[in-house]
């Protein structure tokens, strides 16, 4: 049976809640907390978002998605351009080139990958930007944000388990 | 049945192709854009601008719940230590008391010795407050998204201030929103005076929260206390603002301590002293 209009429309909108809470991920990051010491590191929430989707739904979440949404990371944050996108784009080739490894795989083994991964990205993103300004970035201010992001994965992880599981369902 | 497999196979081994590709160009276009934000073409800040301008309403509403948590939080450890911030404010209005009467004596000894020297006094500054909606920290950038753009009457180039002292400059403005380069991003570069010898400095920020002066003269005696304030060297900010103070002196590395206490900012004004800075008149536009 040919799906009607509306039945089309829902599985679109569902397919679009990988890159919209990525994309509320970022925003929230950039929004001031107030909290002491939190303004000068902050967890890259954009990370754990394209790194979840990719894993778990690779289909909904490409490299063109990867790539804009790093971009509109930096436009927003006022990193150098395309830093952020290029930080995306290796977490998504990485996970999607080990595909077959993530296949089926337990919270913690994902959790541990993540820090690989996430390892490689920062790593990436901070090579960048040093080479932009010709000055290497803060290594320090990095490897906090590193370990903060780290240790929020499984907390965020969590939801956006929920997430994927009462708003994408099977779509 | 065959031959459908194949097909499949050969759409499968083509969409992996198609992929790479992808993958590749939009590497490619990632350095392309690095190259392009140095070059630091109008185009760029045109689509920063646009982009902050868009997403300003709903940064608005995110930052608003959590102004208004941090207040609450601020609230319950205010009450904690009534009783020993009161004392310091008693102690502190004392002693601003005294101040004011020595700062009173010097206003009137100052006007008297400027109308005999027929002083012209400095044009008088206006301001427009705006509220912070994005502070992005971190190793990669340093700087706020406020809501108050060229409608409101606020132009790349302007100091911006909070009561405790300077916060940035004024970076890019938008139609609602623009962005401020805080004294400790990697780009600010803001002439400084520095201690009671007044040696000229420039203050250059690192992504850290300790910004360090450069081209400071190596007999400028400097030690850590000294006090650190705007030169008004360039015509960029006028003479005088508060910066900060000496933290350290290693090595000839002298870091400063900014004033003003990023976790706090919630309201910052940007200041228009009616200087065209160091930029020509048509970069400002």
């Amino acid at each position: 049976m040919r799906p009607t209009l509306w039945q089309r429309m829902d599985t679109m909108a569902r397919h679009l809640v990988p890159f919209v809470l990525t994309l509320m991920l970022i925003l929230l990051a950039a929004t001031p907390t107030h909290l002491p010491g939190m303004v000068r590191v902050g967890p890259m929430l954009s990370l754990i978002g394209v790194y979840y989707w990719a894993v778990y739904r690779p289909d909904l979440m490409g490299y063109g998605s990867a790539f804009s949404l790093g971009l509109f990371e930096d436009i927003l944050t006022g990193a150098p351009l395309g830093s952020g996108a290029l930080m995306l784009l290796i977490t998504t080739s990485i996970v999607v080139s080990q595909y077959k490894f993530f296949n089926g795989k337990s919270f913690a083994v994902t959790w541990w990958a993540f820090a690989l991964v996430g390892l490689i990205a920062a790593g990436t993103k901070w090579l960048a930007v040093s080479l932009i300004y010709g000055l290497s970035a803060d290594l320090q201010t990095v490897a906090v944000e590193y370990l903060l992001t780290l240790a929020l994965y499984p907390v965020l992880g969590w939801l956006l388990a929920r997430a994927q599981l009462y708003l994408i369902k099977d779509a | 049945m065959k031959q459908s497999t194949v097909a499949l196979n050969r759409l499968g081994a083509l969409k992996g192709v198609m992929q790479r590709f992808a993958l590749l160009a939009l590497v490619g276009a990632s350095f392309a854009l690095m190259l392009l934000g140095k070059a630091d073409t109008v185009l760029v800040e045109r689509v920063r601008t646009t982009v902050a301008d868009s997403v300003a309403p709903v940064l608005d509403v995110l930052s608003r719940p959590a102004a208004s948590l941090a207040a609450g939080v601020e609230a319950v450890r205010g009450l904690t230590d009534l009783y020993e911030e009161n004392q310091r404010l008693l102690e502190e209005n004392q002693r601003l008391l005294r101040w004011q009467m020595v700062a009173r004596k010097l206003e009137a000894e100052n006007e008297a010795l400027r109308s005999l020297q027929n002083f012209r006094p400095e044009p008088g500054a206006s301001f427009v407050s705006a509220r912070v909606v994005a502070d992005t920290g971190g190793a990669f950038a340093h700087s706020l998204l406020v809501l108050g753009g060229s409608s409101d009457g606020i132009r790349k180039g302007q100091a911006v201030m909070t009561g405790e002292g300077v916060v940035g400059r004024v970076a890019e403005t938008g139609l609602r929103t623009s962005r401020v380069l805080l004294i400790t991003d990697i780009n600010s570069r803001i002439p400084v005076m520095v201690g009671e010898g007044r040696q000229r400095a420039i203050l250059a920020g690192e992504n850290t929260d300790r910004p360090r002066l450069i081209y400071l003269p190596a007999n400028a005696g400097v030690v850590p206390g000294d006090l650190v304030a705007t030169s008004g060297a360039a015509g960029a900010f006028p003479q005088g603002l508060p910066v900060g103070v000496v933290a350290s002196v290693e090595d000839g590395v002298v870091r400063v301590a900014p004033y003003v206490q990023r976790d706090r900012l919630e309201i910052v004004q940007a200041v228009d002293y009616g200087l065209n800075g160091i930029l020509p008149g048509e970069a400002l536009e």
